[in-house]
């Protein structure tokens, strides 16, 4: 108990390894039950969510820096100096809990779908989990990269082995595409731990402590070195968001992956984009940042649009969820480049809130994928009639995805666009007003698939007999759904566990000379005011970016 | 005590929603009313014990609930206010919502949607009443979207029919066109007050200057942005397209939601925000201008629909206008009177057309009807005083209201020289244009030759069937009817002109709304208002023309009910065909073909077609792995991060 308190995010982290392990020993032992496989990866699964909730409760939402460190030497052997270095923010928080409750409801939604290969299917499944816990606990910049790069080979599999018809060609889609960005981003790790160990002796991937001497101008980079480095990062980050027009491989890998890749894929792995973004580009490269801040607005702005017009004609459902992600990530990311507070709170609060909702579309067609065997709108209708709880559950599941107020949908984007109103970047009216169109667009292209699904008389026969949700789909859409809701009512619960990390971003952009352009009459102050009121109470007090004073060096 | 006026019919609709399925019709009307009725009762005691007693100049009272969104200087709050604008709105809202309940239940009997349009419409007035009494902006967006699905889910109600779930995706989208320009008035609020609270915005507005004729400050900015959102919910000019199509839902949802209240939102929003308004002689004027032309062209259209829900939708539109343009001439207090006096007798009639509607088997076809007043003599009796009380004749409800809008523009000080009199000359050609078209529906409807025996009656798949004997509604349909026929006649009492009375009668509504409404204050004036006495002037000669207009219409139609209207009327400007072929239609192609099928899978995916032609070769020698047992997966897993750390720590030294 003692180590499980001390160590818990290691815990977290692994426990999923040691279901996997567990399968293995299994099989080892001749065990052939395939469902009692499943309840073994099942409740893996349940209970690293479990082991997650502490975090919440333990998280102190006012400490600025990392939370739950964990810190031992690790490698040192070449001269490297890795170490395991784990911990989390206001940032990470809540990206485990989404991962934890997703994968549980993935295992859930292959129970029936994958009839072979089982083990396998489940120990990728848990593998898959490690890894992206991995890459949002990682505060080693090696151990970071590791687990970015462990977390392909089971996500590769998954869409190559369980897929459908064209699954190879969109698992090697997949990959081409993330290895390509991730090259890059290793060649930038690399170089930054040389850097870093010309400026100040110290060999070291921390990236927190890389971090702080950037911040602190300990570490100088040029400005072409740090354009360079920025770039580094950001095309591996952006290729996985992924950003217009390096989307391309997502409706593929969608459409060929297994439901339970869908989910994780859209509900946590292009969090892993976006997530880089926030954890090195900003405040690692401000100033590259705030100078390519123009272009990557223009590109997020794109996809919104152009996601969301070609999810609109999208004759298949998978696609057609897939192609909105790209619309809805670009809030993210437009949030992440806008530099103020409500941006960034709204950026974080996208990816929670489209993880949810995008994840749940996703087993949601996953359910009548199992009962027809195909994911074409027109192959449906009238489904209300045959399906009226599971309508239901999809209904309040679309509506967070097009921001109904109340549903979760609703805060991340409103506020990325208040954010960006406000925000000191150039043409900021014109691109609030520009993302804001997504607003009407979504609501078109998911009513119009909602109206041909479910409503209007019942054109195939087939679709007559459909029966409702059983109990365990219902056990799996209803986190999602349940969640959806409680992100929409309450949003501050959430929000102000982020608000020391988003705080410190913001400062950290605010410090940059690059982003203030000749502002006009009504948007003259900036929005990174020093008062920031807390529930109700205000706080003055200087908080600095780095927090890391108590476990540092 | 707000917080609970509020919530209850969420109860309502909760338990409904989640148990419903398994109940009878008894206990789920019994519950949808009860909720609503217990709103309806606190809102008169929170009326009349809590707002009125308070200091005329000061009644306002905040109730608190807790922080919903807050970053940085943002923060939207649930919190409630009532002042006098939203009292006067909860008070009708709760009554009339209340009494459509009770219609509801017997409109709707025997429908296979039985809970879920209780569910639906409970949820409507939660909504409704969160719109109304919120104390921030936001909340009041989350209120006026949330309104909006409700009205999406009960016009789709029968979505097994294809018109049905078309025309509720095309409110809920047109609608969000609106929304979009409201919700970006929003942040522009913010980001030029760094509040959204009402009642802090208005008083930093309060001391903005007017922004003159044609110049684009801040507040016309705003103002224009947030009229956009009111132009969706409340169907004006170019976005009313959608309200007609709503008259697909049940009849008691088109009463309470597409007559009563929730398209008068946009007035609310529009009287609510008065402060910014009267600072800004743009919006004013394009308000006006809008409200003035929506107010002719939708009464010219119903003067050329057949279907009697249809007519009483254009009808509706019309009746806003007056409401926008009375708002455009800087007397929101006329037009919220008139959104009062018309969510009485508009329910009405749009009640009076549901009881006869159910009484011929759902046909909505005024061709196939006549001669009912016969067989329904309740229904026929309250619907004559609602076409009267529409029409404006002395002493109903609509005869005060609408006489109070059209000398309130004839004398406007903000509109520019010469508008007001040519928007007073439209709204009076509206007026008889409204009498020439309910006294059409009336003659239609309920006089002459008994049309129905021999149309294909019950053809809009009513649920009866057999041949039709007309009969009266039951009690839980007339009641309702009674109710508000006696409320479309004494309404209009509420706002007396002091010029009728001379002065010995006070115009209470007048009175009461003065301190929550900004009015017009010096300086801002760009012509002398008119005296008072030549009110009664105007409002004999309007109404000796549509006396006129009633009494010729009457005996044109009586003659020759079946008169075929011009065909540009029928086909209402064929402004549907135009939008979906400038709008609709190429957004679909250019999505499909220009960015699908060649930016996305051509241009895109082609650059990367020589990697994907290599990749796929790769993929052929790589599948011989995959069939491999389980180790050479994991092993596979080692491997690749074995050689990731060999190659790192090589690449390190």
């Amino acid at each position: 108990m003692e180590f499980v308190i001390h160590h818990l995010l290691t815990v977290i982290v692994f426990t999923p390894t040691v279901g996997a392990v567990i399968l293995l020993l299994h099989r080892l032992f001749g065990g052939k039950s395939e469902a009692l496989m499943r309840w073994i990866a099942l409740w893996v699964a349940v209970i690293t969510f479990i082991l997650s909730l502490p975090l919440i409760a333990g998280f102190d939402r006012l400490h600025p820096g990392m939370q739950f460190v964990e810190r031992v030497p690790w490698i040192r052997s070449f001269g490297l100096n890795v170490d395991y270095y784990l911990g989390i923010d206001g940032l990470s928080l809540w990206l485990i809990i989404l991962t934890t409750v997703l994968t549980v409801v993935s295992i859930l939604s292959g129970w029936r779908a994958i009839e072979h290969h089982v083990r396998e299917f489940l120990i990728f499944m848990l593998l898959l989990e490690t890894g992206v816990l991995g890459v949002f606990v990682s505060l080693d910049m090696f151990l970071f990269y590791l687990f970015w790069e462990i977390m392909l080979v089971p996500m590769y599999f998954l869409i190559g082995v369980w897929g459908a018809e064209r699954r190879i060609y969109a698992a090697i889609k997949f990959i081409i595409y993330t290895m390509a960005g991730s090259v890059l981003m290793l060649v930038a790790i690399i170089s930054l731990y040389y850097l870093h160990e010309q400026a100040t002796g110290q060999p070291t991937f921390d990236l927190v402590r890389i971090t702080e001497n950037l911040k602190t101008g300990v570490l100088q980079l040029d400005p072409r070195v740090e354009f360079w480095l920025f770039l580094g990062f950001a095309l591996a980050f952006f290729v996985k968001v992924p950003l217009f027009p390096l989307h391309t491989w997502l409706p593929d890998a969608h459409v060929e992956a297994p439901t339970a890749g869908s989910v994780m894929l859209a509900g946590v792995l292009l969090k892993m984009g976006t997530y880089g973004l926030l954890r090195f580009n900003l405040p690692m490269f401000p100033h590259a940042a705030a100078e390519l801040t123009m272009p990557i607005c223009v590109l997020a702005i794109i996809g919104i649009i152009y996601g969301a017009l070609v999810a609109m004609v999208q004759p298949d459902l998978k696609k057609l969820v897939a192609y909105s992600s790209v619309s809805h990530m670009g809030f993210v990311v437009l949030g992440t480049f806008a530099h103020t507070e409500q941006a960034l709170h709204g950026a974080i609060f996208q990816m929670l809130s489209h993880g949810l909702a995008t994840g749940g579309l996703f087993l949601a067609v996953g359910v009548i994928y199992e009962r027809r065997h195909t994911r074409l709108i027109a192959e449906f209708g009238g489904l209300g009639q045959s399906m009226p709880v599971y309508t239901g559950m999809v209904g309040i599941l679309a509506l967070a995805s097009i921001g109904l107020p109340l549903l979760s949908g609703f805060v991340g984007e409103f506020l990325v666009l208040v954010g960006t109103f406000t925000s000191p970047i150039e043409h900021a009216h014109a691109f609030t007003v520009l993302a804001a169109t997504g607003m009407i667009l979504s609501a078109a292209y998911i009513l119009w698939m909602f109206q041909r699904v479910f409503f209007g008389e019942i054109k195939h026969p087939e679709n007559a007999a459909l029966p409702d949700v059983n109990g365990r789909e219902k056990a799996m859409l209803l986190p999602a759904v349940a969640l959806v809701i409680v992100l929409g009512v309450v949003p501050n619960w959430f929000m102000r566990k982020m608000d020391m990390t988003v705080l410190a971003l913001e400062r950290r952009m605010a410090g940059v000379a690059e982003l203030h352009q000749p502002r006009r009459d009504f948007s003259n102050q900036r929005v990174s005011a020093s008062t920031t009121i807390v529930n109700g109470q205000s706080e003055t007090e200087e908080v600095t970016a780095d927090g890391n004073r108590r476990l540092g060096n | 005590m707000l917080k609970l006026i509020v919530f209850s019919p969420l109860v309502g609709a909760a338990l409904i929603g989640l148990g419903g399925r398994r109940w009878s019709e008894r206990i789920i009307g019994t519950v949808g009313c009860a909720t609503v009725g217990l709103s309806t009762v606190l809102a008169f005691y929170v009326f009349f014990a809590r707002l009125l007693p308070l200091d005329p100049e000061h009644r306002l009272i905040f109730e608190p609930f807790y922080n919903w969104i807050a970053s940085g200087r943002l923060h939207a709050d649930f919190g409630f206010q009532l002042d006098p604008l939203s009292g006067v709105y909860i008070l009708f809202v709760t009554f009339v919502g209340f009494w459509i309940h009770v219609f509801g239940v017997g409109y709707m009997h025997g429908d296979s949607g039985y809970y879920r349009f209780f569910a639906y419409m409970n949820l409507f007035m939660f909504m409704m009443l969160l719109l109304v009494l919120a104390d921030n902006f936001l909340l009041m967006f989350v209120g006026w979207e949330g309104v909006g699905l409700c009205s999406y889910l009960l016009i789709g109600h029968y979505f097994t029919r294809q018109y049905a779930a078309d025309a509720a995706k095309k409110a809920f989208i047109v609608n969000r066109i609106g929304d979009f320009g409201f919700a970006l008035g929003i942040i522009f609020i913010f980001a030029t007050f760094h509040t959204i609270r009402f009642a802090e915005v208005m008083a930093r507005a309060a001391h903005m200057p007017t922004e003159a004729l044609w110049t684009m400050g801040t507040l016309t900015a705003i103002c224009l942005l947030l009229f956009v959102g009111a132009t969706g919910k409340s169907a004006q000019i170019p976005l009313y397209v959608w309200l007609p199509d709503a008259m697909a839902g049940p009849t008691p949802v088109s009463a309470l939601i597409h007559a009563a209240t929730m398209v008068t939102a946009g007035v609310y929003m529009v009287a609510r925000t008065s402060q910014m308004y009267t600072r800004s002689l743009t919006a004013l004027f394009i308000v006006a201008l809008v409200g003035g032309l929506t107010a002719f062209f939708a009464a010219t259209i119903a003067l050329g629909q057949d279907n009697i829900k249809k007519v009483l939708a254009y009808s509706t539109i019309s009746q806003l206008g007056y409401m926008f343009m009375a708002c455009g001439a800087g007397a929101f207090i006329a037009g919220i009177f008139h959104v009062v006096t018309h969510a009485f007798f508009k329910a009405l009639l749009f009640l009076g057309a549901g009881s006869v509607i159910i009484a011929l088997h759902h046909n909505e076809d005024m061709r196939q009807m006549g001669g009912l007043k016969k067989y329904m003599p309740i229904t026929y009796k309250t619907f004559i005083i609602a076409w009267l009380a529409i029409a404006g004749v002395f002493p109903l409800a609509g005869f005060f209201s609408k006489d109070e809008i059209l000398w309130r523009t004839a004398n406007s000080a903000v509109l520019p020289p010469g508008w007001g009199r040519a928007l007073w000359l439209l709204g009076v050609i509206t007026a008889i244009l409204t009498a020439i078209y309910m006294t059409r529906l009336v003659v239609m409807t309920f006089h002459g030759e008994e049309r129905f025996r021999h149309g294909e009656a019950g053809s809009a798949a009513g649920h009866h069937g057999g041949p039709l004997s007309p009969q009266e509604s039951p009690r839980t349909m007339t009641i309702p009817l009674i109710v508000l026929a006696v409320l479309s006649v004494v309404g209009g009492w509420l706002g007396i002109p002091e010029g009728f009375s001379a002065g010995t009668l006070p115009n209470w509504i007048e009175h009461f709304l003065h301190p929550a409404i900004a009015t017009v204050s010096e300086g801002q004036t760009t012509m002398e208002p008119a005296s008072q006495g030549s009110e009664i002037g105007l409002a004999l000669g309007t109404l000796l023309l549509v006396v006129a207009a009633l009494v010729w219409a009457y005996r044109f139609y009586q003659r020759q009910p079946l008169w075929q209207p011009p065909s540009v009327l029928v086909h209402k400007y064929w402004v549907d065909e135009a939008y979906d072929r400038l709008f609709v239609r190429p957004i679909r192609a250019i999505s499909t073909v220009l960015l699908w099928q060649v930016f996305d899978v051509r241009i895109i995916d082609g650059a990367v077609n020589g990697t994907a032609a290599l990749v796929r070769a790769g993929g052929r020698a790589l599948r011989h792995i995959q069939t491999g047992a389980v180790r050479s997966y994991v092993v596979m897993i080692f491997l690749g991060a074995l050689i990731v750390i060999t190659y790192f720590m090589l690449a390190g030294r």
